[in-house]
C-alpha cells in the first residue's frame, strides 16, 4: 500500500511528510516537487509515475497533498483516503492552509499515525477520532473508558458511541439536491440529472434504530408486492420516482437495503450524509434560460438573456445570480435589466446579474451591449456557456420522504415522543445554458 | 497551539540548543525541543546527531511527547542501528502496559523500526498482542506481521506467524478480519516462492463475506480485494458470492464500489454469458459506474480509467449511457481527455447524431490537446459509424474552414483515414484540402497530405506541382514525409508517365544517393528497379488495392484486457500497463481471467493441486494436451537449489564409477559397445540415414565449436597443436591443425588417447602425409570411435592424449563438446518421452539457464529455427506448445552409451535468456549437455 504522504505549499516547500515504507526515500519528495509542482506545463493527470514511483496528487487552495507508493495499490482507495483525510484534518482545525497546517503539525502527525498503519487505511471517522486523539494526552482516561474507545475503534457500529443521552429527542432531515443541466442554444436538453443527499441531524438517546421510508419506485414496488392492492399501485405510480442509483452511509445496512428494499441503521451521533442518489427523468426544471448572442461588427456583441421560471407561483426562489461570459477583449459593457442588479465584472470575464428573490411561472430579462477592443489574434471567442445559480424550496426530482421510524428498545421513549423535522432544497449544480 | 513557530528556525547553533532543550528538566521545554526536533526533520535538516537525547525522552508518561519520540525513531533508527537497541526495553514494557492504546502504540512503532536487531525483539511482544484481549491491538498486530515479513520473511515463516495471522481471520471483529486480510494479501503478493500462502477456500469465503457487512469502508476494500483473487470451484457459488457482493455497489466510497464491479467483473466470466443472472447483474452494475463521475475529479479520473476498460471487455454495458460522459465546460482536463475517449468506445448508429453536435462544439474549446483529440475522434467516427461518415466529412471541412492551425492539421491526418476506409466517395473535398497545403508544418500531416495527393493523383490537376513544392526541402523533412512524398511521386509517375519523368528520377535520386537513412535508400532502390524493369508490374504493385482499415482503433489486446480487468481500482487500470511494468521486482502472480464454464470444473483446481504435488516442469500426459493456464504460475524456479544437488551428486559418483553413469537399462559397461553408434559408413549412406531420420540439417550448418589451442609450441618444443571435435552424419572426427614453429621439418606423427568416460578411441592411425616443413601447418581428421575401454573422468569429458613425433612425446588433456556423442536416433516417441520423463524423479531435474541468445540475428526468431539448429546437432525436438507467449520445446537426446536425456526450453518472445531443464537418470551429463546446448545456440 502507500509508501509515504507529504504535504507541501504552493512554492513545494515540504510541511508535513511521513513516510511508512522503506522503499521509499527522501528523494521522492524532491521528485514530485520537481516534476509536478514546478513542471512547465500544466498537471495533465493526477497520478504520475516518476522513475517507477507513483504520486497521486490531490490539490486543494494551495496545498499538495502527494501519497507515494511502488507497488500496484487500489488507486481508488488511496484518492478517496486522501479526501477523507482532509476532511478529517478540516473537521480538527477548519480550513486546510498553509498556516493551519504549520500550526497543527503535531496533531497532523499523530492523525497520519492513527488512520494509516504501514500505508493502510484504518478507521477515520471523525466522531471517533476525536474522542481519543485530542492533543491533550488521555492518561487520565480510566479503564472503562479505554476499552470503550478501542472498541468503538475497531467495533461493528464504529460511528456511534454508547451512553448518549438527550432530554429531547429531536430529529431533522434535509433533502438536498443539486439539479445539473446542459442545455443547447436552441433550448433542447443536452443533459439533465439531479444528484439529490439526505442529511441527517441526529439528537437521539441510546442505541436507536430508525427506518427510513422514500418515495422511491422500486421501494413503493416491493411494498405493493406485499399489499397485492393494485388499486393503490396506481395511485401511487404518480407519488413515485426512479432513482437511478443510490448510494448510503456505512451505518446503513447495505444487504437488508438489498434483499428487503427498506433503509434501517443506528446512526451517528450528529449530523451526517445518510444517503446521497441520482435522477435522471421526470425532472422539474426550475428555470430556462433563453440566450441570444448578436455579433455586430467586429468591435460590438448584443446579448440578450431571459429567465423563466417554472414552478408554483406561491414557492419564492432565492439567490439567483446569472453569469454571462463575455470575450477577453471586452472594453466596456452597457446593462439593462428589468429585476435585480447586474454588473461586469472584468476580472472574472462575465456579466453578474443577481436577483434575490422570483417568485414561480414569471419571467425576466437582461440586455447587454458588449463593446471590443479590435485584436489582431485569429483565435476565436471560444464562447463558454452561461451558467446559473439558485435555491428553490423544493426537491426537483419529486423526491419525498414518507416515514422516519425511530426505536428504542432499552430506553423508554417511542417513535412519537421524538420531534422530528423535514426540508427539502433544490439547488444548481452546474445549471448551464450554451449560446 | 501555533505551531508553526517551529518552521522558523534557522540559527547556526541550533542543534547545540536543542541538544540542552532536550536534556532539561522541565518537561515543557522538553517537549517544546522535540517538536523543533520533529519540525526540523519534515523539512529535510539531519537532525540525527541528536539521537540519545531524543531518546532518552521516551520514558514518560505524556502521550503526545511519547507518539513525537516515537515518530522520531522511525525515521532515524536505521541509520543509528545500535542506538536504536536503547529503545527496545521501554517498547517491550509499553506492550505490557494496562492501557490498550499504548500497548498498540508500541507494537505498531516496532514494526516500524526496521533494525534487524529489534525485530528479535519483537517476536514475542507481537505473539503476545496477536492475542490480546483488546480488538484494538489484534488489529494493530495483524498489520505488524506484514511489516515484519518486509523486514524479515524467513522469520514469519519460522515464527508461527502466519498460522496466527491466520487464525485472526475468524475474529470475531470485524476490523480484525480486515487487516488480517490486508496483511495476508501483501504477504502473498511479496512471496518469493510464488506459492499463495493463504488459500481461498469456502469456509474462509464465507467469514469474509460476513465481515464485509459489518466493516469499515477501508476494510471492506481489503476484503474486496482478496475475494477478487478467489476462484470459485462452479457457477453457482461464482452467483452466490456475486448476490453477497452486489449490495456493496451502494456504497458511498467509490473505493468500495470500484472494488465490487472488480470482483463481479471477474466472476461473471465463470458464467453463461446469456443467462438471466448474468443480464441482470450488467444491469445493475451500470448505475453505480454512472454515479462515480459525480464524485471529486480525482475519483473520477479513475473510475474513468477503468470505465474505458469496462466498456471493451462488455460494450454494451454503458451503451445507453453516452450522455453522462459529455464533457463539462469547468472538467479539469484530464477528465476531459477520459470522456472522449470513452464518447468514441460507446459511438453507435443511435447516438451518433448527438456524439457528433458535441464534438463539434469541443473542438472550437481552448485546449489544444483536447481540440486535438476531438477532430481526432470525429474521424473515429466517420470510420466506426458508416452512417454517419458524410457528416462527419462535412464536420471536419467546417473546421478546416477555420483556419486555426492545429485543427487543420488534425482534420487532415483523420481524413486521409476516411479515405481509405471509404475510397472513392469523398474525393470531392480534395481541392479544398489542397488550399491549406501551406499551413501544415508537422509530419504527420504533410504525410498524410501527401500521401491524399499521390493517391488522388489523377484527379488533381496540378498535383506534380504540388509534389516538386515539397521536393525542394526533401532533405529537411522528417522520415515519414520523405517516404511518402517517394512513394506519392512514384504513384503520380505511373498514372502520368509522360509529364513527370523527371520528377521521378529527381526524387529517386534524391533518396538513393543523397541520404543516409537506409530505409529511404531501400524503399528508393526497390521502385527505381521496378520501374525499370517492369512498369507494368510496378504499377500492379504499387497501385494495389489497399485492405480498408480496421473499424476500432486503439482497443487494448484482448489478454493484456483480461488481466487489467482483474486489476480494475488499482494503478495497473489507471496505467492500462500491467503491474509488472511498473512495480518492481516482486510482482505477484500474473492474474488472468477465469475460464467461462463449460467444462473447467475440474481442471483449475485439481492440476494446480496436482502441480504442487510434484513440481516438475513438465505436466502430465492428459493436461499437455489443454492449455494450461496454471503452467507457468507454478513452474518452480528450481535454479539455485539444483545446481548444488548436481555438484553434490558429481561428488558422490567420482567414487562410484561408471555404473550409475550408464544408469537406467543396468547395462554393463564393457557389454555396451555404444549402440547407437552407426558403423563408419560412407558418406552417401549417411545422408541417406539423414534423410530417414527426416534430418533438414543441410540448411542449418553443422555445429562445431571453434578450435582452441591444445598444445602451445613452447611446450610442444615448437610444435602447436590447435584443434576441436565434431560429429558429422554419424561420425565423431577430432580436428587437428599442427603448425611447425620450430626449425626443422617433423615427421612420425602418431597418436593415442587414454582410457576415457565415453569410451573414444581412434578409429584409424594418425595419418599426417608427409613431413611438416617449418613454418607450415596442416589439417588433420581423425576419425574416432566409442568403442573403447571406459573410465570415469572428470570432469566427465576429459580426455587425455599423447601425440608421439620425431621429437619427443607430448601429454595434454582437453574437454570433448557433449555433442559429439548425440546419436542419429535420439528422437523419442511422444508417449515414451511422457513417461519417461514422469518416470525419472524430480530430484534428477536440473536447470539452466541460456544467456543472451539474439532471437533475431542468429536465425531463430522462430521455434522452428530453434529446433532446426538444434535437430542438425542430433537433439531433437518432440514436442512443442505455447503456454501464455511462452515457447515450450520438449527435447530428446540419447547419448552414444545409451543414456537418455529429455530436455525443455522455454522461449518467451523478447527476452535474451532461454530457460533450459533437463532430466536424466545420470545426473551429471546435464553440466556437458547445458554447454552443448549453450554452443550450438551461440553457434
Amino acid at each position: 500500500m502507500l509508501g509515504g504522504l507529504f504535504i507541501y505549499n504552493h512554492k513545494g516547500e515540504v510541511l508535513i511528510s511521513r513516510v511508512y515504507r522503506d522503499d521509499i526515500g527522501r528523494n521522492a519528495v524532491d521528485a514530485f516537487r520537481v516534476n509536478v509542482i514546478h513542471a512547465r506545463q500544466q498537471v495533465r493527470s493526477p497520478v504520475t509515475n516518476i522513475a517507477r514511483t507513483s504520486f497521486f496528487h490531490i490539490k486543494r487552495a494551495n496545498i499538495w497533498v502527494a501519497a507515494v507508493t511502488k507497488q500496484n495499490v487500489n488507486a481508488s482507495q488511496v484518492f478517496e483516503f486522501l479526501l477523507k483525510m482532509l476532511e478529517v484534518m478540516s473537521s480538527y482545525f477548519g480550513k486546510i492552509s498553509e498556516e493551519n497546517v504549520k500550526n497543527n503539525f503535531v496533531l497532523i502527525y499523530e492523525l497520519l499515525d492513527e488512520i494509516l498503519d504501514f500505508g493502510y487505511p484504518q478507521n477515520t471517522d471523525t466522531g471517533v477520532l476525536k474522542t481519543f486523539i485530542t492533543q491533550q494526552g488521555i492518561k487520565t482516561a480510566s479503564k472503562e473508558e479505554q476499552s470503550q474507545i478501542t472498541s468503538q475503534v475497531t467495533g461493528q457500529i464504529g460511528w456511534r458511541r454508547e451512553g448518549i443521552k438527550y432530554r429531547r429527542n429531536e430529529l431533522f432531515l434535509d433533502v438536498i439536491e443539486y439539479v445539473n443541466l446542459l442545455m443547447s442554444p436552441q433550448g433542447q436538453v443536452l443533459s439533465a440529472h439531479v444528484a439529490g443527499k439526505v442529511v441527517m441531524k441526529s439528537y437521539l438517546s441510546g442505541m436507536p434504530e430508525c427506518k427510513f421510508g422514500i418515495n422511491d419506485k422500486i421501494v413503493m414496488d416491493a411494498k405493493m408486492d406485499v399489499a397485492g392492492s393494485s388499486d393503490e399501485s396506481q395511485r401511487s405510480g404518480k407519488t413515485s420516482i426512479a432513482i437511478d442509483d443510490c448510494q448510503f452511509h456505512q451505518c446503513v445496512k447495505l444487504s437488508k437495503f438489498e434483499t428487503e428494499h427498506s433503509i434501517s441503521f443506528v446512526p451517528p451521533d450528529g449530523e451526517f450524509e445518510l444517503m446521497r442518489y441520482r435522477t435522471t427523468k421526470d425532472i422539474s426544471l426550475p428555470f430556462r434560460v433563453i440566450p441570444l448572442v448578436r455579433e455586430v461588427g467586429r468591435t460590438k456583441m448584443e446579448v440578450k438573456v431571459v429567465i423563466k421560471s417554472n414552478f408554483k407561483p406561491s414557492l419564492l426562489a432565492q439567490k439567483i445570480e446569472v453569469r454571462i461570459p463575455t470575450p477577453l477583449n471586452t472594453s466596456g459593457v452597457q446593462l439593462i435589466c428589468m429585476k435585480g442588479k447586474a454588473k461586469y465584472k472584468a476580472s472574472e470575464n462575465a456579466i453578474v446579474w443577481k436577483i434575490k428573490r422570483m417568485g414561480g411561472m414569471k419571467e425576466s430579462q437582461i440586455s447587454a451591449e458588449i463593446e471590443l477592443l479590435q485584436t489582431d489574434t485569429k483565435k476565436k471567442w471560444t464562447r463558454p456557456p452561461i451558467s446559473m445559480n439558485f435555491e428553490v424550496p423544493f426537491a426537483p426530482s419529486g423526491f419525498k420522504v414518507r416515514y422516519l421510524k425511530v426505536f428504542e428498545s432499552k430506553l423508554n421513549y417511542s417513535d412519537h415522543d421524538v420531534i422530528k423535522w423535514v426540508r427539502y432544497i433544490g439547488r444548481s449544480g452546474l445549471y448551464e445554458t450554451r449560446c | 497551539m501555533t505551531d508553526s513557530k517551529y518552521f522558523t528556525t534557522t540559527k547556526k547553533g541550533e542543534i547545540f540548543e536543542l541538544k540542552s532543550e532536550l536534556n532539561s528538566d522541565k518537561k515543557e521545554k522538553k517537549k517544546e525541543a522535540v517538536k523543533k526536533v520533529i519540525a526540523s526533520m519534515t523539512v529535510g535538516k539531519d537532525v540525527s546527531a541528536l539521537f540519545p537525547d531524543v531518546v532518552n525522552c521516551m520514558q514518560t508518561d505524556n502521550l503526545e511527547l511519547k507518539k513525537l519520540v516515537y515518530l522520531y525513531l522511525m525515521n532515524y533508527a536505521k541509520s543509528q542501528p545500535d542506538m536504536a537497541i536503547m529503545a527496545v526495553n521501554t517498547f517491550v514494557k509499553d506492550c505490557e502496559d494496562p492501557n490498550p492504546l499504548i500497548r498498540a502504540l508500541a507494537v505498531r512503532t516496532m514494526g516500524c523500526i526496521r533494525v534487524d536487531k529489534i525485530t528479535e525483539y519483537l517476536c514475542e511482544p507481537l505473539r503476545k498482542c496477536l492475542k490480546d484481549e483488546d480488538p484494538y491491538v489484534r488489529k494493530t498486530a495483524a498489520i505488524c506481521v506484514a511489516k515484519l515479513h518486509d523486514i524479515n520473511a524467513s522469520m514469519v515463516e519460522d515464527q508461527g506467524f502466519l498460522d496466527q495471522l491466520k487464525e485472526l481471520l475468524s475474529d470475531s471483529n470485524p476490523m480484525v478480519v480486515a487487516n488480517a486480510v490486508a496483511s495476508l494479501t501483501e504477504i502473498n503478493e511479496a512471496s518469493s516462492s510464488g506459492q499463495p500462502l493463504m488459500e481461498l477456500n469456502a469456509a474462509t469465503m464465507n467469514k469474509l463475506l460476513t465481515a464485509l457487512n459489518e466493516c469499515t469502508e477501508w476494510g471492506q476494500v481489503f476484503i474486496l480485494d482478496a475475494l477478487s483473487q478467489y476462484s470459485p470451484k462452479d457457477e453457482r457459488e461464482a452467483q452466490s458470492i456475486c448476490e453477497r457482493i452486489t449490495p456493496r455497489l451502494a456504497h458511498a466510497n467509490a473505493a468500495v464500489v470500484l472494488s465490487a464491479v472488480k470482483c463481479l467483473m471477474k466472476f461473471m466470466e465463470l458464467m453463461v454469458s446469456d443467462s438471466e443472472f448474468v443480464k441482470n447483474l450488467t444491469k445493475k452494475l451500470a448505475p453505480p459506474l454512472v454515479t462515480l463521475l459525480s464524485s471529486e475529479p480525482e475519483v473520477q479520473y479513475v473510475a474513468l480509467r477503468n470505465i474505458n476498460l469496462i466498456v471493451q471487455k462488455r460494450p454494451d454495458l454503458l451503451k445507453h449511457e453516452m450522455k453522462v460522459f459529455f464533457v463539462k465546460y469547468n472538467d479539469p482536463i484530464y477528465v476531459k481527455l477520459e470522456k472522449l475517449d470513452i464518447m468514441i468506445r460507446l459511438a453507435s448508429e443511435a447516438n451518433i447524431v448527438q456524439v457528433l453536435s458535441e464534438l463539434k462544439e469541443y473542438a472550437t474549446e481552448v485546449d489544444v490537446d483536447f481540440v486535438r483529440k476531438a477532430v481526432r475522434a470525429i474521424g473515429r467516427c466517420a470510420i466506426k459509424v458508416e452512417t454517419s461518415a458524410e457528416r462527419c466529412v462535412s464536420t471536419l471541412l467546417d473546421l478546416i474552414q477555420t483556419k486555426v492551425n492545429y485543427v487543420v492539421q488534425e482534420a487532415i491526418v483523420v481524413i486521409k483515414d476516411i479515405f481509405r476506409k471509404y475510397p472513392n466517395k469523398y474525393e470531392s473535398i480534395i481541392s479544398t484540402l489542397c488550399e491549406n497545403l501551406d499551413t501544415l508544418d508537422e509530419p504527420e500531416a504533410r504525410a498524410s497530405m501527401i500521401w491524399i495527393i499521390g493517391e488522388y493523383a489523377e484527379r488533381i490537376d496540378n498535383a506534380d506541382e504540388l509534389l516538386e513544392s515539397f521536393l525542394e526541402g526533401f532533405h529537411d523533412e522528417n522520415t515519414q514525409v520523405q517516404l511518402q512524398l517517394l512513394t506519392a511521386i512514384v504513384k503520380l509517375f505511373l498514372k502520368r508517365p509522360t509529364d513527370t519523368q523527371e520528377l521521378v528520377q529527381q526524387v529517386l535520386s534524391l533518396a538513393t544517393q543523397d541520404s543516409d537513412n537506409p530505409d529511404l535508400r531501400d524503399r528508393g532502390f526497390i521502385y527505381w528497379r521496378l520501374l525499370s524493369t517492369d512498369p507494368g508490374a510496378a504499377k500492379e504493385v504499387v497501385l494495389a488495392e489497399k485492405p480498408l482499415i480496421a473499424e476500432e482503433t486503439d482497443l487494448i489486446e484482448p489478454t493484456l484486457l483480461d488481466e487489467l480487468i482483474c486489476h480494475i481500482a488499482s494503478l495497473a487500470s489507471v496505467y492500462h500497463k500491467p503491474p509488472s511494468a511498473f512495480v518492481e521486482g516482486r510482482t505477484g502472480l500474473r492474474r488472468a481471467l477465469p475460464k467461462s464454464s463449460g467444462g473447467s470444473d475440474n481442471d483449475s483446481a485439481g492440476d494446480q493441486q496436482q502441480q504442487q504435488q510434484q513440481p516438475t516442469v513438465i505436466p502430465n500426459q492428459d493436461s499437455l494436451i489443454p492449455d494450461l493456464l496454471n503452467m507457468d504460475i507454478n513452474a518452480p524456479p528450481v535454479v539455485p537449489t539444483a545446481q548444488s544437488a548436481f555438484s553434490g551428486g558429481t561428488l558422490d559418483l567420482l567414487g562410484g564409477g561408471l555404473d550409475s553413469l550408464l544408469g537406467g537399462s543396468g547395462a554393463e559397461v564393457g557389454s555396451s559397445p555404444a549402440p547407437g553408434i552407426p558403423p563408419v559408413a560412407p558418406s552417401s549412406t549417411a545422408g541417406l540415414l539423414g534423410d530417414i531420420f527426416g534430418i533438414t540439417s543441410s540448411s542449418a550448418p553443422v555445429y562445431s565449436p571453434p578450435k582452441q589451442i591444445w598444445l602451445p609450441a613452447n611446450r610442444g618444443k615448437g610444435m602447436e597443436i590447435t584443434g576441436t571435435f565434431s560429429r558429422k552424419n554419424g561420425v565423431i572426427s577430432m580436428d587437428l591443425t599442427l603448425h611447425n614453429k620450430a626449425m626443422q621439418p617433423i615427421t612420425g606423427f602418431a597418436i593415442q588417447l587414454n582410457k576415457n568416460s565415453f569410451g573414444i578411441t581412434p578409429a584409424a592411425p594418425l595419418n599426417v602425409p608427409a613431413p611438416l616443413a617449418p613454418n607450415q601447418s596442416i589439417d588433420v581428421s581423425l576419425i574416432l570411435s566409442t568403442s573403447g575401454p571406459v573410465q570415469r573422468m572428470d570432469p566427465l569429458t576429459n580426455l587425455q592424449v599423447a601425440i608421439k613425433n620425431s621429437v619427443d612425446v607430448f601429454y595434454f588433456a582437453t574437454v570433448m563438446p557433449m555433442h559429439i556423442f548425440f546419436c542419429e536416433d535420439g528422437a523419442m516417441d511422444k508417449r515414451v518421452f511422457l513417461s519417461t520423463w514422469k518416470d525419472i524423479p524430480s530430484q534428477n531435474e536440473v536447470q539452466f539457464n541460456i544467456e543472451n541468445i539474439n532471437m533475431n540475428a542468429d536465425g531463430l526468431s522462430t521455434t522452428d529455427g530453434i529446433s532446426n539448429k538444434l535437430q542438425s546437432s542430433n537433439i531433437f525436438t518432440i514436442a512443442k506448445r505455447n503456454v501464455e507467449g511462452q515457447d515450450m520445446l520438449y527435447q530428446s537426446i540419447k547419448l552414444t552409451n545409451g543414456i537418455w536425456v529429455l530436455t525443455e526450453l522455454k522461449v518467451q518472445p523478447g527476452n535474451t535468456t532461454i530457460v533450459l531443464s533437463l532430466k536424466s537418470r545420470a545426473t551429471d551429463v546435464a553440466q556437458g549437455i547445458f554447454e552443448a546446448f549453450d554452443g550450438i545456440l551461440h553457434f
